[in-house]
């Protein structure tokens, strides 16, 4: 069972209460991209096996949407973090590479 | 005028504890900054209450004041006494960036009542630790119960009262009545 916190109102639940919301961090390409630049927006996710980032929204609880770190293989969420950022925080960073040495996601590591 | 009715018309069923339609009450939604010196001001004008601290609720008499999200509130009065409490909170909140909405209508208050058992009841229908370690009078909690979102607190350690989507009010009667049924107690917050 996937257990979160929600950094907007602090409760932690298992993921029913929540909503998830797809890969984090993607960088958005609209009107003047190119066509591959769009293609890899829509299309290319990395759906890795281990560490991840994803966005997730407090459905039935205070509504809000938040980023997780998690791994994939095991449900260990490392941490929750503002969805008002466009890079995992430093501390998140450090946690993951206190349990997942030489981890890498996109151009994060 | 038309007549305001609950929405199931103050139904109640006896279980291992009771289970019950609370009837009308007003709820008027509040959105805005909470740290507003504002905007709390404009709450204890309208109910005499302060601002709940995260995940709480303020009782006071027949007023309610609970915190939603970082930026929302719901405040509890008399169904009677709607309007009135929108229109405070409006002229208080005058020139801030704030949303006041009255949804009264747009929600139902259920209850179960008459034990400790109401803990087990809800426990058997939300992702929460219903433990009194864990939860209590003064706390509220936004939560899924089985298919739909509601709100729930405990006024004291006997009942918890629930807030939901009127349109799934007999859903939601359904599901504290069933949990509630005679035999199927598990005792596990004795
Ligand atoms: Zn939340």
């Amino acid at each position: 069972m996937l257990i979160l916190t929600c950094p907007c109102c602090g409760v932690t639940a298992e993921e029913t209460e929540f909503h998830g919301g797809g890969e984090a961090h993607i960088k958005r390409y609209g009107p003047g991209s190119s066509d591959d630049e769009f293609h890899g927006y829509l299309f290319e996710k990395v759906n890795p096996k281990g560490v991840h980032f994803e966005r997730w929204r407090h459905a039935n609880g205070c509504g809000k949407w938040f980023h997780a770190a998690r791994c994939t293989v095991t449900l260990e969420v490392f941490g929750t973090y503002s969805a008002q950022t466009t890079e995992p925080p430093q501390d998140i960073k450090d946690k993951i590479s206190a349990k997942r040495p030489g981890w890498s996601w996109r151009e994060f590591a | 005028m038309s007549e305001s009715v609950s929405a199931l018309g103050g139904a109640s069923h006896e279980g291992f504890v009771r289970a019950e339609d609370m009837g009308l009450r007003a709820m008027i939604t509040l959105r805005g900054d909470l740290a507003s010196a504002k905007l709390r001001k404009a709450v204890k004008g309208a109910t005499g209450l302060d601002m709940p601290e995260q995940r709480r609720i303020a009782v006071a008499d027949d007023r309610s004041v609970a915190w939603m999200s970082p930026d929302e509130l719901l405040i509890l009065g008399p169904y009677s006494e709607a309007g009135t409490l929108r229109e405070t909170l409006e002229k208080g909140l005058a020139g801030e960036h704030a949303l006041v909405a009255d949804v009264s209508d747009a929600r139902a208050l259920l209850r179960v009542s008459g034990g400790t058992g109401v803990r087990e009841v809800i426990a058997k229908l939300c992702p929460v630790d219903m433990a009194a370690e864990a939860f209590g009078p003064g706390q509220f909690r936004r939560t899924r119960m089985a298919q739909i979102p509601a709100a729930i607190w405990m006024p004291d350690e006997q009942s918890v009262q629930v807030i939901c989507f009127r349109s799934v009010a007999e859903y939601a009667f359904n599901l504290l009545r069933n949990a509630a049924a005679p035999g199927s107690e598990t005792g596990l917050f004795i």
